[in-house]
This record gives structure tokens, C-alpha cells and sequence, in this order.
């Protein structure tokens, strides 16, 4: 039994967290959450350089080459800090999908790039409200030229290269296309959303260039597969910001007295915060188990990645909001870092599909391998 | 990051397995024989070979065995169709521990090969009526009379009395002291003058456990653990292995069973599996359950390093106990109005669900409640401060009590 990150990589959670704590703290989330503007290209800039952009592409695409178990504790982090970077849509998203379905010139064209952060990729999915199905993707492409909205896309108003997801020309399924998002037959406009830390735009194609990549109706299919493989890079980010809002709380309620003494003394305080811990060890462990199973491109997969996203989804929910209420007052004000947490647990959870949505695959997972 | 044994382990495990499936008694063996009669057996064969109690030394009847060997005898031996030896579990998990580190060196090579070989059964007696989650406030009186203690009191919820050959006991030996001063731990013959056992039932209609009165009962001086006044130190040795030793088990009423359930039954003329909220319930149970797994792979590890396990490991109790009552109390409302219907003695799938309902709720208290596990993480874990405490200091004696 080895069911735990080696030696090198516990170094290199330490190297990534004092990295983070130098270059991400609370101050520079802050600047990026009420600045409401771009991501920090700064930080992206160093943390390219770090090689983290570049940490799973193989070496000859100019990547590391190194494993899922390395994104994970970078994955870990980066959710800990709650950097305001694309690193999800570039790397979990982008990356993975031209690893996944990109020809050998797909690959040839854009993963040095992407290795080398010079490139911002995306991954645009979502049409407005409600969950997407091959039945109602309203995006087409015909001869090559892409038509139709995407809205909210991750990074999107910045992104130099989107995978959109579309009809299939038969209409019936999905395709995946690559589309360079500077050409002129693209409007993009940033949209508010629940955390400006990270910013999502609304992208419409007025027939821009469009690249298949993978096979015309087996886009859905890709899709699912990729979501399983983000979704345990996802639960990572979220149980990271989990063990950091555990820790926010405790630290407050060990400083802040009432009724004369420390409000950590109190059992509904202690208690709550006894059933934070719980959770996030729950869900951290799950992960452990996602990762390896995206490490080894496990049957276990679906499974595996659906447990970890629904547990990482309830447990950053809960402390973050949990961490709110051990502030009191002080917890509901701008000024103080609660909302960041608060905000960042709604993103990430409907970023790659709901908690709703989850549950369910993981059932059908379930009993797909029962039957199997 | 594997889920494979080392050279060592993978050894071990082949070696475990093949003793094992040689020597699990038949059903011919069993024949005839009442449940802890199987147990017994049982035991008895695996001490003489070997296999008994492995991580004990051998002088004690053990094998020198380490930690990770254990977890992989106990996952071998769960593969094959053994009698349940849980009749041990407080003699071998709870006592023993307390005498390999408190007793002398006599007691221990009279007292350890029988536990080992199921030969003895002992059981707890440590909670009274005045003292169970606050077990330091027990009143049982110990009277020093020469080489004896005199005991009066009464114990309650004593699991496996009426079988037990010997029990592990605290005391107030002194009442005069502040209340965990006042202490003294000692083990004794079950069969000693004065020791009226009567059992208790319980809300699932069985009698586990026990009240256990003390009248005059002579205990020998030598039969005492730690010194006089170092009981609670004592216990404490047990309670650790107590809160190690118990799981988050429901009888086999899981995630599996009550899939099973959902694929059999209807709900609107459809099987309840494809209901959504019946998914969603069931997914966030399997994740819980899946997390206490993956966790215990993390502690499994630490052990398969010769590390000592991290914190991780207290959740145990505190999710598995309620888990399995939520999933039991939704798998009988899935069965709709015949969900009622219960036969105790079976274990068809429309039957455990309701064996577990009636069960967990002891399995929420026993061994540290729910609040008690949710204080121990607080503080043990996120270094929380204690609770306030209004009987600091003051003698026992002067402790305000209720009912
Ligand atoms: C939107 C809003 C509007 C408000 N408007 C007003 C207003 O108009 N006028 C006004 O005077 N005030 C107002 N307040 C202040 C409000 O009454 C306090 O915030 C509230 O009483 C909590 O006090 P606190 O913020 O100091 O938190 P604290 O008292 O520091 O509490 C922090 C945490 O500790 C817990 N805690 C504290 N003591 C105990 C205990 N004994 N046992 C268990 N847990 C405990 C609390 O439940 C909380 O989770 C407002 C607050 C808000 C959020
Ligand atoms: C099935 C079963 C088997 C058992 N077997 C044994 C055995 O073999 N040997 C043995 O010695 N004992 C045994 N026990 C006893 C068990 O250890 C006690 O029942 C348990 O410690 C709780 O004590 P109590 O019943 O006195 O409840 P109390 O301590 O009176 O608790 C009542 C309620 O108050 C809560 N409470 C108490 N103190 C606090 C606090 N400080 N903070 C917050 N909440 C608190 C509890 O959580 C509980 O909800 C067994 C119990 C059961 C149910």
C-alpha cells in the first residue's frame, strides 16, 4: 500500500506553497477581485516560468513530463491561495483536451505554447443558463466558419485559443473545434459573475475560423472524458481553499473572545469546526484516490473523479461559508478575506457542472460498472 | 502511488491467506456448536498455530507481527468464511493493551496467552450511572482492607458480562480528592463473591450489555494497575485502544446493500434507482463511505512505512455510526409502507435495514458519543481550547451531581 504523495513530491508542495505565499497572498486576490479586470499576467508570467503550465505535456511538446500526482499537489495550492489565474481553463481544460483529441500537428501547434504559458487556451461549453446537452448546443459550424454564443467562458476575454464545444454537423452529437479567439468575427465582452477574481466572458461567433479536432459527433464523448479528468484537478483546487478556510476559522476563533473567553472554547464553535475538518478530510482523501486514478488512466475514472467532485463541492461549500460565520459581523465585510473563499467555492462548483449533475454520473458510473 | 503490497507484505499476505483457507473450520467443525462455541474454536486454532493476536509478542501468545501485517491478516481473513470472534474484541483490543503496559511481568505470561487464545473472554467495566461520557465522575467505591480492596457500587452498560471471565475495573478510592485523582484501576475474576450481573435490553430487543452490582467484592491487592490514585492515567491507556478498535460498522447495511434495494424496488412504476432524489442520496453516501476507505488507505500507509498514522484516523465513528443510520432510514422509506416489517434474526436485504435502524443508535453513543468524538477533534486535532469545567479542583465529594 502506497497511497501517498512521495518524498519529491511533498518537496514540491513546499517549494509551490512558499512560491504562493511570496507572490499570491490574500493582497494580490484582493487586487484582482476589486480591480474586476484581467487576471494577474504578472503572476501567470512566474508561474509559467516555475514550469507549472507546462507540468503534465510531454517532453516532446517542450513539457516536464511529469505526473498527474504533480499537478495535483500544484492543483492543491493553487486552490489554497485561490490564485486569480487561468490556470484551470489553460491547463485542466485546454491542455488536457488537445492532449486528449489533437492530431499530431494539433498537438505540434499549440502545446509548446501552452507549455510555455505564452499561450491562454479555454474551454467554452456553457450557453447561458441550464445544464448542456448534445440535444440543445446551439453553437454550429459550417464549412469551417463557427456561429453562435458562448457564455460564461472561463478567462474568456483574454483566452488566445478556445475549445468550443458544438453541434456535430449531422446534428446529432457534439464536435469539438479549436478557434483562434483574436480573429475580428468574434465579439467577447466580460460578464459579472459571483467571483471577479476570476473573470468569464461571453463569446459570440460570427463566423470565425473553426479547426475540428478529434472526430466530427465524438465530441460528447471527449467531453465527458475531459470532465472526469478536470474534475479531480478541480476537487484538488477546492479541497485546498477548504483546508485554508478550516484554518482562517481557527485562527479567528482562537484570537476573538465574548462572554470572556476565546469563542474557540465554545462547542458550537468547536464543533463546527470539528465538522469542517471531517469534511475536508473526506473529500482530500477522495482526491487522493481521483488522482491516482487519473494518474494511471484507470478504468475506476468516472467513479473515482465523480466521488472526489462531490465531496470537494460539499466540503469547500461548507467552510467556506461555515468560515463566515465563525467571523460574526467581521466575516460580512468587504475588508475582510471570508468572501474570497465564499465566492471561489461557487465558481468552482458549477465551473465543470453542478454538485446535481455529479451525484448522478457517479450513480450511472456506478452502475455501468456493476453491469460490466 | 499504488495500491500494492511491498516484498515483504505480498510475502506475508500469501502465507496468511494459504494458513487461512487450509484451516477456516468447515461447516462439520462448527456443527452443534452455539456462536461463541465457533468462536472459541476458532481462536483456539489460530493461537496454536500462530495467528492469533499476531502484532503481541510471542512470550504473550503472539507472533511479533507489525502493524501493516495485521490490517493484511484481518483483510485476508475477511475473504474467507470464519466464525466472528468479536466476542474478544474488548479482552484483546482494550484490556490487553492496558496490561501490556501496566502489568507485571507474572500477569502478563498468566494472563495474555489466554485472552490470545479466546480460552478467557473479559469485558469493560468502567461506566456507572453517574459517570459515562464524564467517566472520571464513577463512584464505584474500593476500600483498602490489608492485601484486598472491598468493592460497592454498581457498573452499567457492561457489554459481554454475562460471559466474561474477568473484567477491567476503575474505582474511587478516594473521594476526598479532586475527581480524576481519586481513581484506581484493577482487573478481576468475574466469578468473585459478591458480583450480580443482570442484563439490560435494549431498544433492539437484544442484551448486549449488562448492570453489573458489587457487594463486598474482594479484589487482591495485586490486581491493581498503576498505583493507588493513577487510575485515570490507566484508563486512558484503554480508551485509546478503545476508540481505535471500534469502527463505524452497520451490520452490513452500506452503500452496496442499499443499491441493491434501489435496483429491486419501484417508485412510480420505474426502478427507484432512476429516481433523482434517490441518486443523489445515495451518491453522497457512497462518497462518505468511499472518503472513511480512501482514509483508512492513508493511515494504512503511514503504517506500511513504519510511521504512526495522523489524525485523519479519529473520523471514523463520528461518520460511519451516523451514516449508516441516515442510509438505513432511507432505505426503509424506500421500501414504503411495508418498510415496518422486521424479522431480527434475518439477514435478507428487506431485513438489515431495519436491524441497523434499530442498532446504530448504541453505536452513536458507545465508545465516546458523537459530541465526545466532535470535542476530541477540536481539541486533540485543531488544538482547540477545552471545554469550561466547574468541577476543577474541588473534591469529589463536593461535585454538584444530577440525575
Ligand atoms: C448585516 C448586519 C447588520 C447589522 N446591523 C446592526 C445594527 O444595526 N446595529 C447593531 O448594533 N449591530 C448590528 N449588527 C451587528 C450584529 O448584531 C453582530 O454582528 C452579532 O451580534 C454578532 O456579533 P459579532 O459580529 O461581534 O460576532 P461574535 O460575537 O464575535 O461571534 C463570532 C462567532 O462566535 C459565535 N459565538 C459568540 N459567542 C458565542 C457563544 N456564547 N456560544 C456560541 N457561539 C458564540 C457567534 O455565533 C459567531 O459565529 C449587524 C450585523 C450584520 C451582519
Ligand atoms: C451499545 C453500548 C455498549 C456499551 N458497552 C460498554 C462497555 O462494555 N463497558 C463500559 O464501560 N461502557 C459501555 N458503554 C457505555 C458508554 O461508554 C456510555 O454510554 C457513553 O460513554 C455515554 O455515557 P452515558 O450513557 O452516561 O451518556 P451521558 O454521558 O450522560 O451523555 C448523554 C448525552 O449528553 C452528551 N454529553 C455528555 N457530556 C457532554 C459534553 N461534555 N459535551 C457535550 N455533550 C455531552 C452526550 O454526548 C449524550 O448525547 C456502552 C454503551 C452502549 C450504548
Amino acid at each position: 500500500m502506497n497511497f501517498e504523495f512521495s518524498e519529491e513530491q511533498n518537496l514540491l508542495r513546499e517549494q509551490t506553497r512558499g512560491f504562493l505565499k511570496d507572490f499570491c497572498s490574500p493582497k494580490v486576490v484582493r487586487a484582482s477581485l476589486e480591480a474586476n479586470g484581467p487576471f494577474n499576467q504578472e503572476l501567470w508570467r512566474k508561474v509559467a516560468e516555475m514550469g507549472w503550465t507546462s507540468t503534465v505535456i510531454p517532453e516532446e511538446y517542450d513539457g516536464l513530463g511529469l505526473s498527474y500526482l504533480e499537478l495535483s499537489v500544484i492543483a492543491d495550492e493553487l486552490g489554497r491561495a485561490m490564485a486569480p489565474l487561468p490556470f484551470s481553463s489553460s491547463v485542466y481544460l485546454a491542455t488536457e483536451a488537445i492532449l486528449a483529441q489533437g492530431s499530431k500537428a494539433q498537438k505540434e501547434a499549440w502545446l509548446p505554447r501552452l507549455a510555455s504559458g505564452e499561450l491562454i487556451a479555454t474551454f467554452a461549453m456553457a450557453e447561458n443558463h441550464g445544464q448542456v446537452s448534445p440535444k440543445n448546443l446551439t453553437t454550429t459550424v459550417t464549412n469551417d466558419k463557427i456561429h453562435g454564443t458562448k457564455t460564461p467562458v472561463p478567462d474568456g476575454d483574454y483566452a488566445d485559443l478556445a475549445i468550443v464545444v458544438t453541434q456535430s454537423s449531422k446534428g446529432d452529437g457534439a464536435s469539438w473545434y479549436l478557434v483562434d479567439l483574436t480573429q475580428s468575427e468574434i465579439q467577447r465582452a466580460q460578464v459579472r459573475t459571483l467571483d471577479p477574481s476570476r473573470s468569464h466572458a461571453q463569446i459570440d461567433f460570427n463566423g470565425a475560423s473553426a479547426e475540428l479536432i478529434g472526430t466530427d459527433g465524438g465530441g460528447w464523448a471527449a467531453t465527458q472524458n475531459l470532465l472526469n479528468r478536470a474534475a479531480v484537478l478541480f476537487a484538488w483546487e477546492q479541497v485546498g481553499g477548504s483546508d485554508a478556510a478550516l484554518e482562517m476559522a481557527k485562527e479567528y476563533a482562537l484570537g476573538r473572545y465574548a462572554f470572556g473567553r476565546p469563542i474557540a472554547s465554545y462547542q458550537a464553535i468547536k464543533h463546527k469546526l470539528a465538522d469542517m475538518y471531517v469534511r475536508n478530510t473526506l473529500a482530500r482523501s477522495n482526491c487522493y484516490y481521483g488522482a491516482w486514478a487519473l494518474n494511471t488512466n484507470a478504468s475506476e475514472l468516472p467513479i473515482a473523479a465523480a466521488t472526489a467532485r462531490v465531496s470537494a463541492i460539499q466540503a469547500y461549500y461548507f467552510a467556506s461559508k461555515e468560515n463566515i460565520q465563525t467571523h460574526g459581523g467581521m466575516g460580512f465585510t468587504w475588508e475582510f478575506d471570508c468572501q474570497f473563499h465564499y465566492r471561489r467555492s461557487k465558481i468552482l462548483a458549477v465551473n465543470v457542472g453542478s454538485e446535481r449533475q455529479w451525484q448522478d454520473k457517479l450513480i450511472t458510473a456506478i452502475e455501468q460498472t456493476s453491469a460490466a | 502511488m499504488d495500491f500494492n503490497d511491498s516484498k515483504e507484505e505480498a510475502t506475508f499476505r500469501n502465507e496468511a491467506r494459504e494458513w487461512l483457507v487450509a484451516n477456516a473450520p468447515t461447516a462439520a467443525d462448527l456443527n452443534g456448536l452455539d456462536d461463541m462455541g465457533q468462536a472459541k474454536l476458532w481462536q483456539k486454532r489460530k493461537a496454536d498455530a500462530g495467528w492469533a493476536c499476531i502484532r503481541w509478542p510471542k512470550e504473550y501468545g503472539g507472533r511479533g507481527a507489525n502493524a501493516m501485517e495485521q490490517v493484511i491478516l484481518s483483510q485476508e481473513e475477511a475473504k474467507v468464511k470464519a466464525p466472528n470472534t468479536g466476542f474478544f474484541s474488548i479482552g484483546q483490543g482494550m484490556a490487553a493493551p492496558t496490561m501490556m503496559t501496566w502489568a507485571t511481568e507474572d500477569q502478563k505470561k498468566q494472563y495474555l496467552p489466554k485472552l490470545a487464545s479466546g480460552e478467557n473472554v473479559w469485558c469493560q467495566l468502567f461506566s456507572e450511572p453517574a459517570g459515562g461520557s464524564d467517566l472520571a465522575a464513577l463512584r464505584t467505591r474500593g476500600v483498602r482492607d490489608g492485601d484486598e480492596w472491598v468493592v460497592n457500587g454498581q457498573k452499567i452498560w457492561t457489554s459481554g458480562a454475562q460471559y466474561s471471565d474477568f473484567g477491567i475495573l476503575v474505582l474511587r478510592t478516594d473521594p476526598n480528592v479532586a475527581k480524576h485523582q481519586g481513581l484506581s484501576y484493577f482487573f478481576l475474576d468475574m466469578k468473585s463473591p459478591g458480583v450480580e450481573i443482570k442484563p439490560i435490553k435494549q431498544i433492539s430487543g437484544a442484551s448486549g450489555f449488562n448492570e453489573v452490582y458489587f457487594t463486598d467484592v474482594r479484589i487482591p491487592d495485586a490486581q491493581r494497575l498503576g498505583e493507588v490514585g493513577q487510575g485515570w492515567q490507566v484508563a486512558l491507556t484503554t480508551l485509546m485502544n478503545e476508540r481505535a478498535s471500534i469502527g463505524g460498522g452497520g451490520g452490513g447495511a452500506g452503500f452496496e446493500q442499499i443499491m441493491k434495494l434501489a435496483q429491486q424496488l419501484n417508485i412510480d412504476d420505474k426502478p427507484a434507482i432512476e429516481d433523482k432524489q434517490v441518486r443523489a442520496n445515495l451518491a453522497n453516501w457512497y462518497v462518505r463511505q468511499a472518503g472513511l476507505k480512501y482514509t483508512g488507505y492513508r493511515s494504512m500507509t503511514a503504517l506500511s512505512r513504519g510511521e504512526i498514522p495522523g489524525p485523519e484516523n479519529s473520523i471514523g465513528k463520528l461518520v460511519g455510526a451516523p451514516l449508516t443510520q441516515d442510509l438505513a432510514s432511507f432505505a426503509i422509506d424506500l421500501m414504503d409502507q411495508a418498510g415496518i416489517l422486521w424479522s431480527p434474526e434475518s439477514a435478507e436485504l428487506e431485513n438489515i435495514f431495519q436491524s441497523a435502524y434499530m442498532s446504530i443508535p448504541g453505536l452513536r453513543i458507545a465508545g465516546g458519543t458523537d459530541e465526545i468524538m466532535a470535542n476530541i477533534i477540536a481539541e486533540r486535532v485543531l488544538g482547540l481550547p477545552q471545554d469550561v469545567r466547574v468541577d476543577k479542583g474541588i473534591p469529589f465529594s463536593e461535585v454538584p451531581t444530577g440525575n
